[in-house]
């Protein structure tokens, strides 16, 4: 027995549909321990953004208004990485009501930046924050905050992931062409639009 | 050199191709660009067939085996297969291996968009990392008035200590320890500034294949290495009676 | 020296050796020191000194006589009266019996199976002679195989004797010693060498200690016997530093050797000489595959290179070099003095003559034996070893140490020898026989053996030095009950890789254990496993990190 290889290009092959043909598809976007900018990135896409609104609803998102992650979602994109128990909790929820995750940005597919913290250790970090500056009040915010996790991980860690876009951040013309081939039922080859740390 | 050199005929992917016996399997597939990936391995240094990425697959006398095409040299009739899917499993692994082992953040990464590791892996279709990440605890060292070593992003694949040794003559640089500590040094594990037998000719910097070694100076994705002068003087050194 | 004086030698001291009434033995190998049977050769030197019986009784300490769970083992000659657990307290009654009475509360019979049913060939005079002494090696005939070979063969018969012989490296691999020997004597090289691998690493394995303390002689002989065969005038013994008890013995030896004209220039008078030299191993056990050992001898950092170039072919400093395992050597001189028939005439149809093993773990009697091949596990297991103690019951038996693979009670019939043990998935490996009861997890036999491979791992190419560290990642899971199938998989999958693409043997054999236990006791690891993956993180290795301004120390840990 071994395991399936790693995902490889399935340009011409298509994926398991991502869209069931009865409706217009539901895409979600989330942002878990990143910068923000892949979520940048996917707003530079422009005047796509207006394509891609009449190619899909855009049900949950950091540009939405939408309070709770809704159910039957068929797209969700995940900037950033697992850093807390917040983070942990969300993408078990979005797991469940996903039909296909993708993994945005080097964040999410590798722990990136924001894993450069496990190398040391949590309270060697918040000392290192909230102590040895010279502030007036050092201490470490006990409240209103999600426990951090002894390390961030990258998404596929916790949960099982469809697609994996690296980049720092992909760039917009990579995530429209990700989201094209995606909402037509193809898994994109993005070797030759991204790589990790682009 | 011998004053004959004897010609061997041997098969490469649906290629009959010959060389001279003295030459390996990399040497042959490469002048008759046929692509296999490497790491440890750079022209005009020794070969210690050490990362593994540029394995073959070697059929010689009814046997099968694994060969290292950087360190094999070629043989009568060997049938070589450069890129079987089994290969490309292999390598795509040994990829994750490394990636997962070192701290290697190409976001934040001098070398980013001119490093070998992180070229492979898009070239080999490495999209993820399938095991949990180590995360060491490893050093840099600035202590060098133009060079920095960052200890993070070195995969071991001691290119660094070939060229300082084989090339420059001045062995600074080694290996100490083994298994996961495994980690390279200067002189005898000394900060670099005070490596009294480095010549600060820059040459590891050059032939690093990531950005554990790098010029001071640099930011971002700026630092390029120039590998050119390698095979250069190599060639230079032969020419010499 | 000369042949003469030799069998002069030989006879003066036979026969001192007969002119004394009663001699105590007592094991100095290193089971029975580490109870501190020294301490019991000074005390009935004492005893012996006060009763006024030093002459007609000397005491002396011998290599391991083997059943070193009695240990520490006095004997008493010429009966060769055993006594069991000796201690101090013991010393005046033992000493009062010589010559009277054994002591029946103290003796260790002599006629059970773990003694009758060995075959004692490499291990002939192992605790039966001072390995100290070389007048107790020429007594019972050391160094004449050397002079039969020096002076009544030429180099190409001797090799044509062990090749008929049928002996098999015994290092592990198997490889048919005389073919090993004819590729040396083959090469065109003026300088030759052979070195005698004494890096003995396996957990649980102590085969070649037990020679090289306890017959150290015998291995000398060997050497120059392989010196003059393949052409060669210099050797090396390469044993690992922590053998401190090896190395002086067999310092001591070739002192005495050299001083004896049996190693030098012209041994016997003929043209042939010979040199030995010690060079310590510095604790990696890597260091005892070929590549790594010639590094290493050389002065450099012991890590394997690629093969081919083959230690036959380009060996020590780029000369061609005969690599032989110290029980492979100490096989040779009886291959020379009883003819090759004779050797062959034991053991299967692939697999020829004896084998040391070092038995260990849930079995009654544990210690140093020796069986020709073809012997089946159950009856080393059960009549030699005397079962399971305690009430338990046999699960499996671990062959071959971190290269070997676990073997269930269904093939306890499978006869010793290299081919069946591969085809049921172990290997003889250098003699190793760990005994598993039914208390033994066995995915936590298999992550105690990947524990040792990472540790060991040189670190020179990835899938090993990375590879073991994720494959024993991995089997923490498995036996913490956190992992899931994938997990599993993920295992399967790296085994494959890393045993197909590792640098080396350590490597490549690395995920043996895994397969093994995976293929006899997969219900084991199914069991373990969870549906639900775990979010609790497990560190990836079990050391805390290096600080980050310090590297690590020597290697392995």
């Amino acid at each position: 027995m071994t395991i399936a290889p790693m995902a490889q290009p399935t340009e011409p092959t298509s994926a398991p549909s991502p869209t069931p043909v009865s409706r217009k598809p539901r895409l979600a976007t989330i942002w878990l321990d990143g910068c923000s900018g892949c979520h940048m990135s996917f707003l530079d896409q422009d005047e796509l953004l207006i394509t891609l609104a009449a190619r899909a609803d855009l049900v949950y998102s950091p540009i939405v208004d939408t309070k709770a992650f809704p159910e039957n979602v068929d797209i969700t994109l995940v900037e950033g990485a697992i850093g807390n128990a917040e983070d942990l909790a969300k993408i078990l929820h979005i797991r469940r009501n996903t039909r296909l995750l993708v993994s945005l940005g080097d964040c999410a597919v590798t722990g990136n930046v924001s894993a450069m913290r496990n190398s040391f250790g949590v309270i060697p970090i918040l000392e290192r924050v909230y102590h040895e500056p010279a502030l007036l009040h050092p201490a470490t915010p006990q409240t209103d905050l999600p426990a951090l996790r002894e390390r961030v991980c990258p998404l596929h860690e916790v949960v099982h992931v469809d697609l994996f876009v690296p980049g720092c951040p992909p760039n917009a013309a990579t995530i429209a062409y990700c989201l094209d081939a995606l909402l037509e039922g193809r898994m994109p080859d993005l070797s030759q639009h991204t790589r990790f740390g682009k | 050199m011998p004053s004959s050199v004897r010609v061997k005929t041997l098969r490469i992917d649906d290629l009959d191709v010959a060389g001279d016996e003295q030459q390996t399997i990399f040497d042959v597939a490469v002048e008759h660009a046929i692509p296999i990936p490497t790491l440890c391995h750079l022209d005009g240094l020794g070969a210690v067939g050490a990362c593994r990425m540029c394995l073959v697959e070697v059929t010689s006398a009814n046997q099968t085996r694994l060969q290292p095409a950087c360190a094999t040299p070629i043989e009568e009739g060997m049938q070589i297969v450069t890129n079987s899917p089994r290969l490309q499993e292999y390598r795509r692994m040994i990829l994750e291996l490394l990636f997962a082992e070192g701290n290697h953040v190409c976001a934040v990464c001098v070398s980013n968009g001119h490093c070998e590791l992180q070229g492979l892996a898009q070239s080999l279709g490495m999209t993820h990392v399938r095991f949990p990440y180590h995360y060491p605890q490893r050093s840099v060292d600035a202590s060098h008035r133009r060079f920095v070593v960052d200890h993070n992003r070195c995969i071991l694949c001691t290119r660094c200590v070939r060229v300082c040794a084989e090339i420059e003559g001045a062995h600074t640089w080694d290996v100490m320890g083994a298994s996961s500590q495994t980690q390279v040094i200067t002189d005898l594990n000394q900060p670099w500034a005070e490596a009294e037998t480095c010549t600060g000719c820059g040459k590891c910097i050059h032939v690093c294949p990531t950005g554990a070694l790098f010029e001071k100076g640099y930011s971002v994705a700026e630092m390029h290495k120039r590998r050119q002068f390698l095979p250069y003087l190599r060639a230079m050194r032969e020419r010499e009676p | 020296m000369n042949p003469e004086e030799l069998h002069q030698l030989a006879e003066q001291h036979a026969h001192a050796r007969t002119q004394i009434p009663h001699r105590i033995r007592v094991c100095a190998g290193s089971s029975c020191m580490g109870l501190h049977s020294d301490q019991l050769v000074n005390a009935i030197q004492r005893e012996l000194k006060q009763q006024g019986l030093e002459k007609t009784c000397p005491v002396s300490g011998v290599g391991c006589m083997g059943l070193c769970s009695a240990g520490p083992l006095v004997a008493i000659d010429p009966d060769g009266i055993l006594y069991q657990h000796v201690s101090e307290a013991d010393v005046s009654a033992i000493v009062a019996s010589v010559g009277n009475e054994p002591l029946e509360q103290l003796r260790c019979p002599t006629d059970i199976p773990f003694f009758t049913r060995q075959k004692r060939v490499v291990l002939e005079h192992c605790g039966q002679i001072d390995p100290e002494r070389i007048e107790d090696a020429l007594a019972v005939g050391g160094y004449t195989a050397l002079l039969t070979a020096l002076t009544e063969m030429t180099p190409a018969e001797v090799i044509t004797h062990v090749m008929r012989s049928g002996l098999r490296g015994r290092g592990g691999a198997g490889y048919p010693t005389g073919l090993k020997w004819t590729t040396v004597a083959k090469a065109r090289n003026p300088r030759k060498f052979v070195v005698c691998n004494g890096d003995e690493g396996d957990p649980g394995a102590f085969m070649d200690r037990g020679v090289m303390e306890g017959d150290p002689h015998r291995v000398i002989e060997a050497m120059a016997i392989a010196g003059y065969a393949v052409g060669a005038s210099e050797g090396y013994f390469f044993v690992r530093g922590e053998y401190t008890t090896s190395v002086k013995r067999l310092r001591k030896a070739i002192m005495q050797a050299e001083r004896n004209g049996l190693l030098g220039a012209n041994i016997f008078g003929t043209p042939f000489s010979f040199t030995l030299e010690v060079r310590l191993g510095a604790g990696a056990f890597v260091s005892g595959e070929e590549t790594a050992l010639i590094a290493s001898i050389e002065g450099r950092r012991g890590t394997p290179t690629p093969r081919p170039p083959y230690p036959a072919e380009q060996g020590l400093w780029g000369c061609p070099t005969l690599i032989n395992n110290v029980a492979t050597l100490a096989s040779i001189p009886p291959i020379i003095n009883h003819g090759s028939e004779w050797y062959a005439s034991m053991g299967t149809a692939n697999s020829k003559g004896t084998h040391v093993f070092a038995l260990t773990g849930k079995v009654v009697n544990t210690g140093l034996i020796e069986v020709p091949l073809g012997t089946t596990l159950r009856e080393v297991i059960f009549e030699i070893g005397g079962g399971i103690p305690n009430g338990h019951s046999f699960k499996a038996v671990q062959m071959g140490g971190p290269s070997g693979g676990c073997i269930p009670a269904e093939h306890l019939d499978t006869p010793l020898g290299y081919e069946a043990l591969q085809r049921i998935g172990a290997m003889m490996g250098s003699g190793g026989i760990l005994v598993l009861d039914d208390t033994s997890s066995m995915v936590e036999v298999a992550r105690f053996f990947m524990e040792f491979c990472m540790t060991e791992s040189c670190g020179k190419c990835v899938p090993c030095r990375v590879g073991t560290v994720q494959m024993h990642h991995l089997l923490t899971r498995i036996s913490t009950g956190t992992a899931t199938a994938h997990d599993l998989a993920l295992l399967e999958s790296l085994c494959d890789l890393v045993q197909h693409t590792s640098l080396c043997g350590l490597g490549r054999s690395a995920p043996n254990p895994v397969l093994s236990t995976l293929r006899y006791f997969r219900n084991e690891y199914e069991a373990s496993l969870t549906s639900t993956p775990s979010n609790e993180l497990i560190p990836l290795t079990a050391r805390p990190p290096a600080p980050p301004t310090q590297g690590p120390n020597g290697k392995g840990a």
